[in-house]
């Protein structure tokens, strides 16, 4: 952390979007985690792809549970709405947020501490209701609030920073999510932002659960030689699938790549999210919206040493919880008195209806 | 690009105040001083460079401040000159920390002729090692165009005699109301070397009609202002034009509102933007109810019977062909402003008819003497020039330069070294980090808008022409501005094998000046940042390549220096360090 506040003196040629406002008017306070640490390259990209996206930070609601992790909405976008749950339980506290309010851009932050243990049951059923939300894990592989121990997402073999190999098999955060049905899974990784901004972009933009597992390195306790979740690992075994451009949807799309290159996703909002395909290996056919050759290739590039990255999974048209349960189109927190109760006939008609 | 050279010119080049001053002043270092209250520290950090701090602090030319990197990030720039003067205030006995003068002399003797900045500069840096000076001047007193040019109500007499004194005070010989008529004869006196710093001391004239009949109420500017400081004139007509449009316009137009002057007018050819007068100088005329009437051009010297009735002007627009301007006349009547009085102030000129053609200085078409640039040597190479007589009217801080480098040339000229080759400057760099948060700076930089200096009630200031109109900033003032600083000269200085490329510098930033990208020309990579970088006066910090290829670029145009980049480092790869170049002298 840093003692100064952040001087509001900024660049004079800062870029502004559509609604007059620089990047600078999406940050939050000043950060208190370690110095260098990924998470806070994270707010930063989350910032960026608000700012690019002119969201108004009114629209958003930042939601997080416990850990490094969910201390950073505190240091994005001072003006939106947030709420820090229990541990673990922001997937349902979002729930209960999103079927109150179905208009806020929900996203969610939360670890590999918050998601893969304590809130793991919260997560997993989350991703099942297909609930409207950006569902970041901030993934370091170990619990920094608690002086370093192995998470469940920490990789078999990867080295403690006091030497020790990780015994246990590691919880496959994008794996769980495609079988448990999230229209949108990425992997990226903090220190790659011309990767992680677009593809958050993306993420918004989906309607339903968007599923970002994000590899954050913890440069305090797990960013040594051994461990596989530290800077230089990750970089010497990054595999990028695929280079994510977000296109909003009133841009004019251009075409300055030869066909075959790409391959244009249209979201659910009108946006675009292209796709470029990499040289990497077995990437030439692959489909991101072809779930269980998805499945496939994440277990086999893992097997190989990889740390695939990119977007995994996605199915732009799955409907979410709300088109499922055919909930009112207004918000419950705008419907008024008559809407919410009805009244005895009403109420009459519907216990007939069980009858 | 290729990776910066990270030597001492370009860090210099980054401290942009002090890269501006000609005499390379560390002002950051002196601004820290006086918010630590060490007035007397920051008043000697000022007098080793610029000699004349208590001068200087009230009317220097001020370089600095259009060159402030504050002023590229807020409104207005770092209160510089003023600051120098609340060190001057409230400084204590300086005698004793002056460098002292041997009793022992070197054997050496050098004629200063000129006792202005420039010739006070040589002498203060050649007494101390020795050398026999003796300073000529035609004036009763030294100070030369500070005390004959410069009104006492921006200069108090007792400012400037006490800072030209510390230097006469120091063995140094002045000769005073002595004219040089002769610079062979002086040479030939046995002087090791005559250095010339005469100023310009010629005003320029203006032959229009009108000029020779009613010269009785016409004066030359320079003259006009020397005649007021030997209070030889004490009036001046009611209605006042002073013709011209730089500072010495503003001297003029401002004494004359204090000799009596009820109506003084400045009529100036250009535009009022396009004035040589600094823009702090044409306020505080415009203050003091002066009119400033623009694009008229003067044409003939109205007159009855001798005396001076008015002038009359050409009215002009400017006509821009590319950057050339032409002043066009719009083709309306001429316009005629009654006056009883008019000061001329359209420049100045040298003049050395006291030197003769024969002697071996040699003289170019202008009449200007062929000086060297870098040694001030003329092509005589027992006679060197500084100040105005060398290249032209410029201001006090660049004699003092002139000075300090012309004293170099003469000591070793005297030791018999070659002139062309120049001591290098003092450098030191070193980490400011003293824990994981704390700095040896304050790099919690204020946001407050510049402060503006408390002038006298004008009613009063206009009563007496000796009266300071600027009372300075108090201690709480000069603290508050102070703090405005952005210590430019604490350098955001980079470790590439360090570099994790975690991008914690990159979010933390808060004017966006780093970033890290594939490498490419410096046109393109100027393009790539995340902020552009469009201001081709600044530099790029560019690094080696990192481990992904890329390289580091940190634009250095509005790096506010505060250390935040240093302070998200996990690495150390980011260091502030402070960087103080203090540039050769003689002494």
């Amino acid at each position: 952390m840093s003692y100064i506040p952040k001087p509001s003196f900024r660049h004079p040629q800062l870029p502004v979007n559509d609604l007059g406002l620089t990047v600078r008017d999406y940050e939050g306070a000043l950060s208190t985690l370690c110095a260098g640490c990924g998470h806070d390259s994270i707010s930063s990209a989350v910032m960026q792809a608000c700012h690019q996206m002119a969201l108004e930070p009114y629209r958003v609601a930042k939601m997080s549970g416990i850990g490094c992790s969910s201390k950073t909405p505190n240091y994005f976008l001072n003006q939106a709405h947030g709420f820090n749950a229990v541990h673990g339980r922001m997937p349902s506290v979002t729930t209960g947020a999103n079927l109150a309010n179905r208009d806020l851009i929900y996203i969610g932050m939360s670890g590999d501490g918050d998601t893969a243990s304590i809130g793991i049951g919260q997560f997993i059923h989350a991703v099942r209701r297909r609930l409207n939300m950006v569902y970041i894990v901030a993934n370091n592989g170990t619990y920094g609030l608690t002086k370093g121990q192995n998470s469940a997402t920490a990789d078999r073999g990867s080295l403690a920073k006091k030497g020790s190999a990780n015994p246990w098999d590691n919880v496959d955060l994008v794996t769980m999510a495609i079988q448990a049905g999230a229209g949108f899974v990425a992997r990226s990784f903090s220190g790659d932002k011309a990767q992680l901004v677009p593809l958050l972009q993306a993420a918004i933009a989906h309607n339903g659960f968007a599923f970002i597992d994000c590899i954050s390195p913890c440069v305090t306790f797990n960013n040594h030689r051994g461990s596989t979740k530290s800077f230089d690992y990750v970089r010497e075994h990054n595999t990028a699938l695929n280079r994510t451009d977000f296109i909003p949807m009133k841009e004019e799309i251009t075409a300055d790549y030869q066909p075959g290159e790409f391959t244009d996703v249209c979201l659910h909002d009108g946006s675009v999210m292209r796709l470029h395909k990499m040289a990497a290996d077995g990437a030439a056919g692959y489909d991101p919206q072809d779930r269980v050759a998805a499945l496939d290739h994440i277990q086999r590039r893992s097997a190989a040493g990889e740390v695939l990255t990119g977007l995994l999974y996605l199915e732009p048209n799955a409907p979410d919880m709300h088109e499922v349960m055919e909930t009112a189109e207004q918000p419950l927190n705008q419907l008024g008195e008559r809407e919410l109760c009805p009244g005895r006939e009403v109420l009459q008609t519907i216990n007939a209806s069980f009858r | 690009m290729k990776p910066t050279q990270t030597d001492s010119n370009f860090y210099h080049q980054v401290v942009d105040c002090q890269w501006a001053c000609p005499a390379h002043t560390p002002v950051p270092e002196y601004i820290r001083l006086i918010a630590s209250q060490r007035y007397t520290e920051a008043y000697m950090v000022n007098w080793e460079s610029n000699v004349f701090p208590g001068i200087l602090g009230r009317v220097c030319d001020r370089p600095c401040e259009p060159a402030c990197r504050r002023g590229r990030i807020d409104e207005e720039p770092v209160a510089i000159c003023r600051l120098k003067r609340v060190a001057a205030d409230n400084r204590g006995d300086v005698i004793p920390l002056l460098p002292a003068v041997p009793e022992q002399k070197n054997g050496r003797k050098i004629a200063l002729i000129g006792a202005g900045p420039a010739s006070l500069t040589v002498a203060r840096d050649l007494a101390p090692l020795g050398y026999e000076i003796e300073i000529f001047d035609r004036e009763i007193k030294g100070g030369g165009m500070m005390w004959t040019q410069i009104p006492r109500f921006r200069l108090p007499a007792r400012v400037l005699d006490e800072e030209v004194n510390y230097i006469l005070d120091r063995g140094v010989k002045l000769h005073a109301n002595y004219e040089v008529t002769s610079l062979k004869a002086m040479v030939e006196q046995g002087y090791d070397a005559v250095f010339v710093g005469t100023g310009a001391p010629r005003g320029r004239d203006l032959d229009i009609p009108g000029r020779t009949a009613a010269a009785q109420h016409i004066h030359i500017g320079i003259e006009w202002l020397a005649s007021v400081a030997f209070e030889h004139v004490s009036r001046v007509g009611r209605r006042v034009i002073i013709l011209g449009g730089g500072n010495t316009a503003m001297d003029c137009c401002r004494t004359s509102r204090r000799l009596g002057g009820e109506s003084v007018k400045v009529v100036v050819r250009s535009g009022f933007d396009e004035m040589k007068a600094s823009a702090w100088e044409k306020d505080d005329a415009v203050r003091e109810d002066v009119e400033i009437l623009n694009f008229l051009v003067p044409k003939a010297f109205l007159h009855t019977d001798g005396r001076l009735t008015g002038m009359r002007f050409e009215p002009v627009r400017a006509v821009y062909q590319g950057s050339k301007r032409s002043l066009v006349p719009t083709g309306e009547p001429p316009v005629e402003i009654a006056c009883d009085e008019v000061i001329i102030a359209v420049g100045q000129e040298n003049a050395f008819p006291w030197i003769e053609q024969d002697m071996g200085v040699t003289f170019d078409s202008w009449g200007m003497p062929v000086v060297d640039r870098v040694t001030f040597q003329s092509t005589h190479e027992q006679v060197f020039f500084g100040g105005d007589a060398a290249f032209g009217p410029e201001n006090i801080i660049t004699a003092v330069e002139h000075g300090h480098q012309a004293a170099i040339s003469i000591h070793r000229y005297c030791q018999g070294l070659t002139l062309q080759e120049r001591p290098p400057p003092g450098v030191t760099c070193v980490s400011q980090k003293i824990g994981m948060h704390e700095w040896r700076y304050d790099n919690d930089i204020s946001e407050d808008p510049r402060y503006q200096v408390p002038h006298a009630d004008k009613k009063i200031a206009l009563l007496d022409q000796k009266m300071e109109v600027e009372l300075g900033f108090d201690t709480a003032a000069g603290y508050a501005e102070a703090m405005r600083c952005l210590n430019c000269d604490v350098h955001t200085v980079f470790t590439e094998k360090a570099c994790i490329e975690c991008d914690a510098c990159v979010d933390i930033c808060p004017t966006h000046c780093i970033s890290f990208v594939a490498n490419t020309g410096e046109q393109q990579l100027r393009a790539r940042l995340t902020a552009p970088a469009q201001n081709l006066q600044q530099p790029l910090l560019v690094s080696a390549p990192l481990a992904t290829e890329r390289v580091m670029v940190k634009d250095e145009d509005v790096c506010l220096h505060c250390g935040l980049c240093a302070e998200r480092c996990p690495t150390g790869a980011w260091d502030m360090q402070k960087f103080l170049i203090k540039m050769a002298q003689a002494c």
